[in-house]
């Protein structure tokens, strides 16, 4: 039990003096989660506010798929993208394995059904509500489409925290795809793992609550950008 | 409130850019597959940076069990191999896959338990003691992940005369590294086998007073080999090759040899260099 104390006081140490390794880990968790999130934001929300926005053939069934893709298994996505980037694999020339970008690839995976499916969701909802008012007052096709469009931001917010959230705490794609290898590819989370098996459990309790410290920091900003 | 978020901004940007963009540079470094025990002891951090000063080769290494190690090398995602499974090395030499296999160092296997030692394994021969433990159906943690020491583990189950005890409550397999299985097996206050470099730095994180202590040892079934192996390039054509066996020398030629040896953790050393 002691250790969870001693981990609560070394994450304050570890971040105040400024330790090389935990800021590298912290460094390559934000770049990671940097890529991933661009990645799948700018593809998820079209694609999401196309889904949600009016029906059309097939839409329950592809909603469908990216339903049952909510609960990839980020190992199993680590093994695939794996498969792919391997030097044997197809697209192993890009030279992707054990780099930042590489595990992007897969975090990208792990996000784009979130923000696509909660994007979709909060899309339905709006544009049913408005599109009867909107309708009722004279606005034409375009001003309602860009209307909803403007009045999903909140939902759409919601789902990118949802995604980061998701994507800034897996372990099994940083593990397999990024190797855990120390300055370059070592995430939050793979370090957390690594003293876990080493045995260092208050270093572990430290990184985590580091790692906590960064997700208050994103709310905070997510919150700012809410509220205006 | 926008102020706010320029400056949150701003902050996300410079640290972006604080350490630089590795992405596909690939000169001058070598990537390696190890096991853990290498890394977990430290001793990888102890000798990568004399190697860089000798050779200016950046060494970079990726921990996990000798199953999955050789199995990054078949696949040519990595250089070289450093790691623990004699038999299995020797095959994966003979099938191609790697070529230059030099021995590097060893340290051995204890077999470690409570010291109340409920099966009373304590001072026994290797194959007494594993038949002491399923007798009395004592608590024996396994990796059960492939990795060399598992390996080694069913090899003296093996020649014990039973085999892998399988869907037994005694066996535990955790499918963990080294001192994840020992933590395990001390909170279940039961045995398992480990290499004594990884018991002696559970001791040393243990404050010099583990809850677990080596019963058997001093068998020569229990030697742990480590090798270095580079990868076949007859196999793996974009594989760095030279720089593959220039950490292969390195590692066999005295001064490193005599610096592995004088790698100690609670005074005790963890691995003894036999390269020559």
């Amino acid at each position: 039990m002691e250790f969870i104390a001693e981990g609560f006081v070394k994450a304050v140490v570890l971040l105040l003096q400024g330790d090389a390794e935990t800021w590298s880990a912290i460094v390559v968790t934000l770049r990671v989660t940097m890529l991933s999130m661009t990645a799948s934001l700018l593809l998820g929300i079209p694609l999401g506010f196309l889904l949600g926005y009016q029906p059309f053939a097939g839409r329950r069934q592809i909603r469908m798929v990216v339903d049952t893709l909510l609960f990839l298994p980020t190992v199993f996505v680590g093994l695939l993208v794996y498969a792919f980037i391997s030097s044997r694999g197809p697209l192993g020339e890009a030279g992707l394995l054990f780099t930042v970008p590489g595990i992007a690839v897969g975090q990208t995976i792990l996000a784009l059904p979130i923000v696509m499916s909660l994007a979709a969701s909060a899309t339905e909802e709006t544009a049913g509500r408005l599109r009867v008012t909107l309708m009722s007052l004279g606005a034409n096709r375009r001003q309602l489409f860009l209307t909803s469009l403007w009045e999903t931001r909140q939902g759409i917010v919601a789902a990118g925290l949802v995604a980061c959230g998701r994507v800034m705490t897996e372990v099994g794609i940083s593990m397999m795809v990024g190797g855990n290898i120390k300055w370059h590819t070592r995430t939050i989370t793979t370090a957390i793992a690594l003293e876990t098996n080493k045995g260092l459990f208050a270093m572990g309790i430290a990184l985590g609550m580091v790692l906590m410290v960064i997700a208050f920091s994103v709310n905070l900003g997510a919150m700012l950008l809410k509220r205006k | 409130m926008r102020n706010a978020l320029k400056v949150l901004t701003l902050m996300l940007a410079v640290l972006m850019f604080m350490v630089p963009c590795y992405a596909g540079d690939t000169d001058g470094t070598l990537m390696m597959a190890t096991t853990t025990s290498t890394d977990n002891t430290g001793l990888l951090d102890y000798l990568a940076p004399y190697f860089e000063k000798d050779t200016g080769i950046d060494l970079r290494w990726t921990a996990v069990g000798t199953g999955k190690a050789l199995r990054l090398g078949q696949n040519c995602d990595v250089d070289v191999l450093l790691v623990h499974a004699p038999p299995a090395e020797k095959q994966y030499v003979a099938d191609g896959y790697g070529i230059n296999r030099l021995e590097v160092m060893y340290n051995d296997f204890v077999i470690i338990g409570p010291p109340s030692d409920p099966a009373g394994v304590a001072g026994k021969s290797v194959t007494a003691a594993m038949k002491a433990i399923a007798e009395a159906q004592a608590v024996f943690a396994s990796r059960g992940d492939d990795s060399g020491t598992n390996k080694k583990e069913i090899t003296l189950w093996d020649n014990a005369g039973m085999g892998v005890p399988e869907k037994v409550a005694w066996y535990r397999q955790t499918g963990q590294g080294m001192l994840a299985t020992i933590n395990i097996a001390a909170e279940q206050s039961a045995y398992t086998m480990t290499d004594r470099g990884t018991y002696i730095k559970y001791s040393h994180n243990a404050g010099g007073n583990p809850p677990l202590n080596i019963l058997v040892e001093g068998d020569d079934i229990l030697k742990n080999q480590y090798s270095v192996i580079a990868v076949n390039p007859a196999n793996c054509s974009d594989v760095n090759f030279i720089d593959a066996m220039t950490f292969a020398k390195w590692l066999t030629r005295t001064e490193t040899q005599e610096r592995i040896g004088a790698f100690e953790l609670l005074g005790k050393k963890l691995f003894i260099p036999n390269a020559h």
